[in-house]
């Protein structure tokens, strides 16, 4: 099934928008801007914009320590995150959470989640509250490779199982935790292998192809909803940069990184693509044009605000 | 007003509260056609069918974790970890996650939720059911903790727990289920103030004990000896260990000038070490008669043998001797 015009424009916007967003925080970071660290998906835009734009608004995600392109695909807006990573009071946490806590409720970004596999669980329950209230959205877990050998992974898919919770379980498998390659990492045929033991209709998919991401969303959204069982995506990438900002690289060849980038960057291929089907460069020029923009003056308006003001931080501990 | 015991009010409790929050759920191991392995949900699945009364498997940190989520999406539900001790399989959910999630999202979400859990020692259950495992709580920022002692403040402080927005940790003595007395079966409250309140259980001049959870039953009996006869004893029982209320503990102290703390948990950064702490620490230190004391259990794991159990647990003659000593 091709997809419309602007649903395709509307990916690449995303992906360029998640990319030039991250770019510009390691420019920041280079500058000394930003305190703390952080962990950048640059490579891997294609699953994060490809899975949001198949949701609707109510659809709830939960997100991970490498999450602000599911935050920006879940509509976040660029200006509350840039001044979040700076603390600042316009930030999406007013400068308590930074890079790897972004929530954003009103969007249905229930959360990036700094422990690995510390949202699957909570997927669950936010689940089980759809299945309870009877609505018919469903919630989007996405997680890294790294999760699949916590216990709480394992936990949740049972559960959900069980209990047939409309939750799309979305493994982003960048192929390495950190710096442990998944192939050392996990026993077994494959990680969709799991979600097929604990009776979760699985797929594994090119995560740097947007559409297949896109489209393999949208049918399982589809199918959770009418079926009433959980489902599971496996969708292989691959990040660019290290794991945070410390990371050396010490884990894997610059071959491997520069195959990558060339043949199979999410961005570049789906460019290609789009030519090849006649949407215009001229087209494609004014989006990018315009995510620049966006970023640049989100960038500026960041940096003008104020900082978060020191209030009672023991009280703000409690709801 | 009916007797019931401690089972009975908690069973109450969530009773009257599923009957009235139709988003309440409950969640745990065994508390559907078991009842719960110490008899507290006894009866509720039958009332309110499997959809609320949520049989899980044997999986604390999914049912720890389903609640955080279930919380933060306008749900209601209180989860039961059989044995206290357990949930220590479900500490990221609650420490990493419950804990911090209000703060850590710049307050845009609350995560009201109840996590019921049976403490303590003296049934022989040995070192991995036996645990008062409440100060760790009482460390992370975010928590609530809160332990009754008897049939009436269970049932109130499980409401109050119920309504208030954060996630609160309720300690239950094994020792407390079968405690009878009667209860004023007290409405709903629209607002959990009764947390971090404690509870003077009898006035006195002579000498101030603090204390919490089964223990305050053990020092009951203990000041009831004929031993201790003419000695005009305040004991307060905390109630809520985190927040707690210092101020109703300083009040005591700075008119009985002697403070003894009575725990069952090991005495290593609990519970009883931060009230004295707070003590020592205010203008009621130089009030202070002697130095404070604290009655604690031994740093031990808990053995099953009874007589060494009750070796490792204060006993009432423990409590009454070094009262004898303080006055």
């Amino acid at each position: 099934m091709a997809l419309i015009k602007d649903t395709q424009l509307e990916l690449h916007r995303m992906m360029m928008l998640i990319r030039l967003f991250e770019e510009a925080l390691e420019e920041m970071f280079s500058r000394g801007l930003l305190h703390g660290t952080m962990h950048l998906s640059i490579g891997q835009e294609a699953t994060a914009a490809g899975a949001c734009l198949a949701l609707d608004k109510k659809d709830l995600i939960t997100s991970t320590h490498r999450g602000h392109g599911h935050c920006l695909g879940k509509g976040a807006e660029p200006y509350k995150m840039f001044a979040e990573l700076l603390g600042r009071e316009d930030g999406y946490c007013r400068g308590r959470g930074g890079s790897m806590h972004i929530a954003d409720l009103s969007n249905g970004n229930l959360g990036a989640n700094g422990i690995v596999a510390g949202s699957l669980t909570i997927s669950v329950g936010a689940a089980l509250s759809f299945q309870l209230q009877k609505k018919e959205n469903i919630v989007l877990c996405f997680f890294g490779d790294g999760a699949v050998n916590e216990g709480s992974f394992h936990e949740a898919l049972n559960l959900a199982s069980l209990w047939n919770l409309p939750v799309l379980f979305l493994c982003e498998n960048n192929q390495y935790g950190m710096s442990m390659a998944s192939e050392k990492a996990v026993a077994g045929e494959s990680i969709a292998s799991r979600g097929k033991s604990y009776g979760i209709e699985s797929i594994q998919i090119d995560g740097n192809d947007v559409e297949a991401v896109y489209e393999s969303v949208s049918t399982c959204k589809d199918e959770i909803l009418s079926n009433k069982r959980p489902k599971f995506i496996e969708a292989v990438t691959y990040r660019y940069r290290g794991h945070s900002k410390s990371d050396r690289n010490l884990y894997r060849t610059s071959e491997e990184i520069n195959f990558w980038k060339d043949e199979k960057d999410p961005i570049k291929r789906y460019i290609g693509k789009l030519l090849e089907q006649g949407i215009t460069e001229v087209d494609l020029k004014k989006i990018d044009e315009e995510v620049k923009q966006t970023i640049r003056t989100s960038v500026k308006k960041a940096l003008d605000s104020s900082l978060s003001p020191i209030t009672n931080l023991e009280e703000d501990s409690y709801a | 007003m009916p007797e019931l015991t401690v089972g009975q009010a908690i069973n109450n409790a969530l009773s009257r509260i599923l009957k009235e929050y139709p988003n309440s759920f409950i969640a745990g191991e065994d508390i559907g056609i078991y009842g719960g392995a110490f008899g507290v949900t006894e009866g509720l699945l039958k009332t309110f069918g499997e959809e609320r009364i949520k049989d899980t498997p044997i999986a604390e940190d999914a049912i720890a974790g389903l609640a955080v989520g279930a919380a933060m999406t306008d749900s209601k539900p209180i989860v039961e970890m059989q044995f206290s001790d357990f949930i220590v399989n479900a500490m990221d959910p609650i420490v990493n996650q419950a804990a911090k999630l209000h703060f850590m999202y710049g307050g845009a979400v609350n995560v009201p939720i109840v996590v019921r859990g049976a403490s303590g020692a003296g049934t022989g259950a040995a070192a991995q059911h036996s645990q008062s495992l409440e100060s760790w709580f009482c460390h992370v920022p975010g928590l609530k903790v809160v332990t009754p002692s008897n049939p009436q403040n269970a049932y109130d402080l499980l409401l109050h727990s119920f309504v208030d927005p954060n996630p609160v940790i309720f300690m239950e003595h094994k020792l407390i289920y079968k405690i009878k007395d009667n209860v004023v079966l007290n409405d709903i409250p629209s607002s959990s103030e009764l947390l971090g309140k404690a509870n003077i259980e009898s006035k006195g001049n002579d000498i101030t004990i603090v204390s919490y959870s089964n223990m305050v039953n053990v020092v009951k009996d203990a000041i009831s000896s004929d031993e201790l006869s003419g000695i005009s004893i305040e004991l307060i029982d905390l109630q809520t260990l985190s927040p707690m209320d210092m101020e109703t503990v300083i009040t005591s102290v700075s008119k009985t000038k002697k403070l003894l703390v009575c725990q069952e948990a090991p005495a290593n950064s609990s519970v009883g070490s931060t009230v004295i702490s707070n003590v020592v620490q205010s203008s009621t230190f130089s009030s202070l008669s002697s130095a404070p004391k604290l009655i604690s259990g031994l740093h031990s794991p808990m053995p099953s043998a009874k007589h060494l159990e009750t070796t490792v647990i204060p006993q009432k003659e423990d409590i009454v001797k070094v009262i004898k000593d303080m006055v």
